[in-house]
């Protein structure tokens, strides 16, 4: 072996044996630095004849660039292994929880509003709105109620206090006020849902002195029977969420519709839930009826031109139905704990080309 | 309504069950809530021979019975006192439930002795609380026969929910007609009564009311019928009224009772010896006291009807009878009562005295005018079958109502209203079996016991609810519009988005009620006597809340007695300054309670004023208002902390919202613990989005060249608001100046007392070339200056 090889394995055995970067560092100094055994021996070229040069020179400029390729390397590792260290101390517990995130919530109650809109809004309804206290001649008197009328009984009514001029306004029994307010301030073809509070003296578990309902309205010159059914149909299939429903029309009596009917849906409650289209078992979910021709008049139209259909429901009833809430007083409790459980997120928005809910 | 089926079959010829009539009823209208069928229940209960009995061989109280079932014979361990040789009872097999007890009969072995069924009390087979001996049927009880109809409980009891259009389905035969005219059977017809007077009625009977009141009572008809013997009515009026839960009394009452719910017509029976001189009926004086049937002493008014003699009111017209002229065992002369009431007025009498009578539910509802007559004679045919005696003959005070009314019928209606196609041949044939008389020229004469019936619409249901509205053919409504146009209100958008922001936000959207009690509205403003409830669910809710806040403090306080005190609550809902349309507003109101949840990463920090009015912020924000445009202003309500609350408006009188920590007292007036901060945006106030005529937006100009930002720390009085900072800066250059920020309040080591020191970073953006440092100098200073000038600040050194 020659002397230059003997350095050449010397100074290699040296980088791979540094441990760190200055060790490596010092090795670099002591071959390629200005006094460093390879620099030494690359100098004793101008002092050589061409034809030794010739031969000496490849070897030299060879091991020169081998070895300042092999420190290259022995760095570059050596910071790898360096900041592969320093991130091993820089380890942290990635099983600790999230810094809390909100917890917000919308109401089952909102949620279904949400939903009935979005399919209402596409077969062409608005949505009327109107006040909770009323007048008697809204929410009865030209519903086809008239005083002393025992249907009058039936609602439980709240009473405000008399005013000095003995009048005395009530809250409002159902939407249905808003019905006439809309009929006396448009002109028909109308088309429109109303939900709101409505009250009622009850409290029970399926009742409570308030809860929303939500109706609708068709008013031209051709809606018939036939086209409610269907309305309603389509309403029960879209909103459940259920390829079909099947539902069962059983005549019935209100005094603002005629002819009235209820309506029940196939339903299964035998596995303590229920569960809509499949069954043996029918649940009433909504009255309806062609608009009474004295409501109509009474609500300065021509019942001899105008005619169509109303229909009411319990928009908690719907949330009960679909979601599964079992007690309305919940509802309206606001515990937090029940609002997490039956509530929905904020981009939880229903949609028809989504879906309502997911 | 309740009926058994055997009575219905009274008035209706069918094979039909008790399945096809009860799905009958409820598809035209007459809902079935109810079915008992004893029949069905008691099926596995057949009637048993006991064949011997002897004492067990391992106990004195009981016996070890052979029992024949009529299949077989099988040993049975009975404890029943009465068990003997040669009795017949109820048997039933191991395997079946016990109504009585709920349990399942099982095989078993009793003292060592095996026991293969009961024989039954009746308490066990839930007849009633008997439970001394077993059931003992009669000797002639066929052996293996069901139990059921040996004792004659196998007649369905059909309870059918009425809507209060029907009054003549109030009867049985009512029902049996509307059946009959949905092909259930036919109906009966009814053979007219004849009574033969055989003296004259003894008993006067007068209508006495003034001019314009006739209609209380407008015919009163009576007889007497003398030499009568009450007692027990027959087995099968007894079995037929305990059937639908009527407690038979005598002969006579059970009579009225039988003919109110056979034929909806009330009847009252009378001891004709106890009425001194004529009887009448007359509108009672107020304050006129009566003891009714039931025992109880009511004070009436001057709208009520009542039957007088003498001695003053004997009977509340209409809805009950009167204790002092009342039959009893011992009543020898009766006088029978028919009379029309008043439906109104006789459901305001029920109303007010809180009497619910079979009497009252059938006038309030109206019954047939034309019956009066022929109900009495039905009642005297019975009485003088049950208790003998003779009768006079009819009196009738007054007439009764006119109930002839005739009406056209174009039975295109049908298909206009219902979409229905059905031959008029149909139609008139469904009005006919339903007892309208057809007369020529399509009218019809509408039956006196249907005062339901107004108009043209009343048949068209009538005719749709019998031939069936599964009929009624599913029609499409026709789209108004290919893709239909939005419909949604600004309010109801601003509604909507106002709900899911702030739920986006961490707060769970709650729904309380719109009434408060007084003394919680008095803590937010309160509210005027015309807001409050003359008849309120409870003394805690009587008030219409003027303020969304108070349902939600409640709230707050009812999860926090649950453990939960931290969190955030909210409600877009109405609150009111007065009754009238227009005093109703939305509001957007939410509290946040507490603090932010303990977590490993960062300490809690307790809400504060500024998340409300982030949430304030918010709000409007998703509504299309900037709401940095707003004022904002320190005085908040007084249900607000007064040093940690404002409110955002828009000029002096219009507020958009108030935001703020609560007021210590309200804190402690709902038991709350730790600091509340609330909001309340009034949603209906905020000015709308200026119109657009189209969706494009402006050109967006971005700048080429760079932004400077630069740090000025002001002293200021404590007192000066930062907003007055940030408005003099902004003020300096409102093009080149993009951005002011507070980054940081100071207050302490060295700043003096009483003031504070504000950081503010500002951001230049220059539009057309780059800033030279002797530019940005200059706009410095001058921010400097306008700060100075505003406010009095100082740079800080």
């Amino acid at each position: 072996m020659s002397d230059l090889e003997q350095l050449e394995r010397d100074v290699l055995a040296r980088v791979a044996a540094a441990g760190d970067e200055a060790a490596l560092e010092a090795v670099r100094v002591e071959a390629l630095g200005k006094k460093g055994s390879i620099s030494e021996a690359l100098k004793t070229l101008g002092s050589m004849s061409p034809a030794e040069r010739k031969t000496k020179g490849p070897l030299l400029n060879g091991m020169r660039d081998r070895v300042t390729t092999a420190i290259a390397e022995r760095k570059t590792a050596l910071a790898g292994a360096a900041l592969d260290e320093k991130l091993q101390t820089e380890r942290v517990d990635v099983t600790l929880p999230i810094r809390p995130e909100p917890q917000g919530r919308i109401h089952p109650v909102t949620q279904v509003l949400d939903e009935a809109t979005a399919i209402f809004a596409d077969m062409g309804f608005a949505i009327a709105e109107g006040p909770e206290i009323e007048f008697d001649e809204y929410n009865f008197t030209k519903l086809n109620i008239p005083p002393e009328h025992p249907a009058r009984q039936m609602h439980d009514t709240f009473y405000l206090k008399p005013k000095p001029d003995g009048t005395r306004h009530l809250l409002r029994t159902h939407t249905s006020p808003v019905q006439v307010r809309t009929m006396m301030s448009q002109k028909p073809p109308i088309r429109i849902i109303v939900p709101g509070r409505v009250y009622r003296m009850d409290s029970d578990q399926t009742h409570t002195p308030m809860f929303h309902q939500i109706e609708g309205l068709v008013i031209d010159e051709t809606s018939h029977l036939g086209h409610l059914k269907w309305i309603l149909e389509e309403f029960c299939r879209a909103f459940f969420e259920v390829p079909s429903v099947e539902m069962r029309f059983r005549p019935s009596h209100f005094p603002f519709t005629e002819p009235s009917a209820e309506v029940d849906i196939r339903c299964d409650r035998s596995g303590g839930e229920v569960k809509f289209g499949q069954g043996n078992d029918w649940l009433e979910i909504l009255g309806c009826g062609m608009v009474h021709p004295k409501v109509i008049e009474m609500c300065n139209l021509d019942p001899a031109k105008y005619q169509g259909f109303a229909w009411g429901m319990g928009l908690d009833r719907l949330a009960m139905l679909k979601y599964g809430a079992p007690d309305l007083r919940a509802f309206f409790d606001a515990d937090m704990r029940w609002l997490k459980h039956y509530g929905f997120l904020a981009l939880d928005v229903p949609t028809l080309a989504g879906g309502l809910s997911r | 309504m309740k009926f058994t089926l055997s009575w219905l079959k009274d008035h209706l010829d069918t094979n039909a069950g008790v399945d096809e009539i009860a799905s009958t009823l409820t598809r035209i209208g007459l809902e079935v809530e109810n079915i008992e069928d004893k029949a069905k229940e008691l099926a596995p209960f057949t009637v048993a021979l006991v064949v011997s009995a002897e004492k067990h061989p391992n106990a004195d109280k009981l016996r070890v019975c052979m029992v024949d079932t009529g299949k077989e014979t099988l040993q049975v361990v009975c404890g029943a006192p009465n068990a003997r040789a040669g009795m017949k009872g109820v048997f039933a097999h191991a395997g079946v439930k016990v109504p009585g007890t709920g349990l399942e009969l099982k095989k078993s072995s009793i003292r060592g002795v095996e026991s293969n069924g009961m024989l039954c009390s009746e308490r066990e087979m839930g007849l009633s609380q008997e439970h001394d001996g077993i059931i003992e049927l009669p000797e002639d009880a066929p052996v293996g026969a069901p139990f059921a109809e040996v004792l004659g409980l196998n007649d369905p009891v059909i309870e059918i929910n009425l809507t209060p259009n029907r009054p003549d389905c109030a009867g049985v035969r009512g029902i049996a007609r509307d059946l009959a005219a949905a092909g259930v059977g036919h109906f009966i017809s009814d053979k007219p009564v004849k009574i033969v007077p055989r003296f004259n009625n003894p008993q006067a009977i007068a209508l006495r009311f003034e001019a314009g009141k006739e209609s209380a009572c407008p015919v009163f008809a009576g007889r007497t019928v003398r030499g009568v013997k009450n007692g027990p009515s027959p087995a099968w009026l007894q079995q037929r009224l305990r059937a639908v839960g009527l407690r038979p009394i005598s002969a006579l009452v059970d009579i009225t009772n039988l003919i109110s719910l056979d034929r909806a017509r009330p009847l009252h029976v009378y001891d004709a010896d106890k009425i001194k001189g004529e009887i009448y009926a007359r509108l009672a004086k107020k304050g006129e006291k009566v003891l009714a049937l039931d025992g109880k002493t009511y004070e009436l008014d001057e709208e009520m009807t009542v039957i007088a003699d003498d001695t003053g009111a004997i009977g509340l017209g209409g809805v009950m009878g009167g204790e002092s002229t009342g039959v009893t065992e011992a009543t020898t002369n009766v006088f029978i009562e028919s009379a029309y009431f008043d439906p109104l007025r006789t459901g305001r009498t029920g109303r007010v005295l809180g009497i619910n009578s079979d009497a009252r539910y059938r006038f309030e509802r109206g019954v047939d005018p034309e019956y009066v007559v022929p109900g009495i004679d039905l009642a005297t045919k019975l009485a003088i079958e049950f208790c003998g005696g003779e009768p006079s003959d009819l009196t009738v005070a007054g007439r009764a109502p006119d109930a002839k009314r005739e009406l056209g019928f174009d039975a295109m209606l049908i298909e206009k209203l219902t979409g229905m196609k059905l031959h008029e041949a149909e139609a008139f044939g469904i009005l006919a079996k339903l007892g309208f008389n057809i007369v020529v020229g399509r009218r019809v004469t509408i039956p006196s016991w249907r005062p339901d019936i107004q108009g043209p619409t009343d048949l068209v249901e009538e005719v749709v609810r019998i031939a069936g509205l599964d009929r009624v053919p599913s029609t499409p409504l026709p789209r108004l519009a290919a893709v239909p146009p939005p419909v949604l209100t600004p309010i109801q958008k601003r509604v909507r988005a106002a709900k899911r922001t702030l739920a986006a936000r961490g707060l769970m959207e709650a729904m309380t009620w719109s009434f408060v009690s007084k003394e919680q509205a008095a803590l937010f403003g309160g509210v005027p006597d015309a807001l409050l409830l003359a008849n309120p669910i409870s003394a805690d809710l009587d008030a219409m809340r003027p303020s969304v806040l108070p349902g939600l403090l409640a709230a707050a306080q009812r999860n926090a007695a649950r453990g939960l005190k931290d969190g955030g609550l909210f409600e877009v809902g109405p609150q009111f300054t007065g009754p009238e349309p227009g005093e109703q507003l939305t509001a957007a109101t939410g509290i946040r309670m507490g603090a932010t949840p303990r977590h490993w990463s960062h300490a809690e920090r307790a809400v504060d004023v500024y998340q409300a009015k982030a949430d304030v912020m918010a709000i409007l924000e998703s509504a299309g208002f900037a709401g940095e445009t707003a004022q904002v202003t320190a005085d908040a309500p007084a249900w607000y902390h007064p040093g940690r609350s404002g409110a955002l408006r828009l000029g002096p009188k219009n507020v958009l919202a108030y935001f703020g920590e609560l007021h210590p007292r309200i804190l402690q007036a709902y038991d709350l613990p730790g600091p509340v901060a609330a909001f309340e945006v009034m949603l209906e106030t905020l000015p709308s989005p200026k119109a657009k005529a189209g969706k494009t937006r402006p050109k967006l100009e971005l700048s080429e060249f760079q932004a400077v930002e630069r740090d000025f720390a002001f002293v200021v009085e404590t007192k000066v608001a930062a907003a007055d900072v940030i408005k003099a800066v902004q003020g300096v250059d409102r093009v080149l100046i993009e951005q002011v920020s507070i980054f940081d309040v100071y207050e302490g080591k060295g700043v003096d007392p009483g003031h504070k020191s504000l950081a503010v970073a500002v951001r230049l953006q220059p539009r057309a070339k780059t800033l030279t440092d002797s530019e940005i100098e200059a706009v410095s200073g001058k921010i400097v200056g306008a700060v100075a000038k505003a406010t009095g600040a100082k740079l800080r050194t």
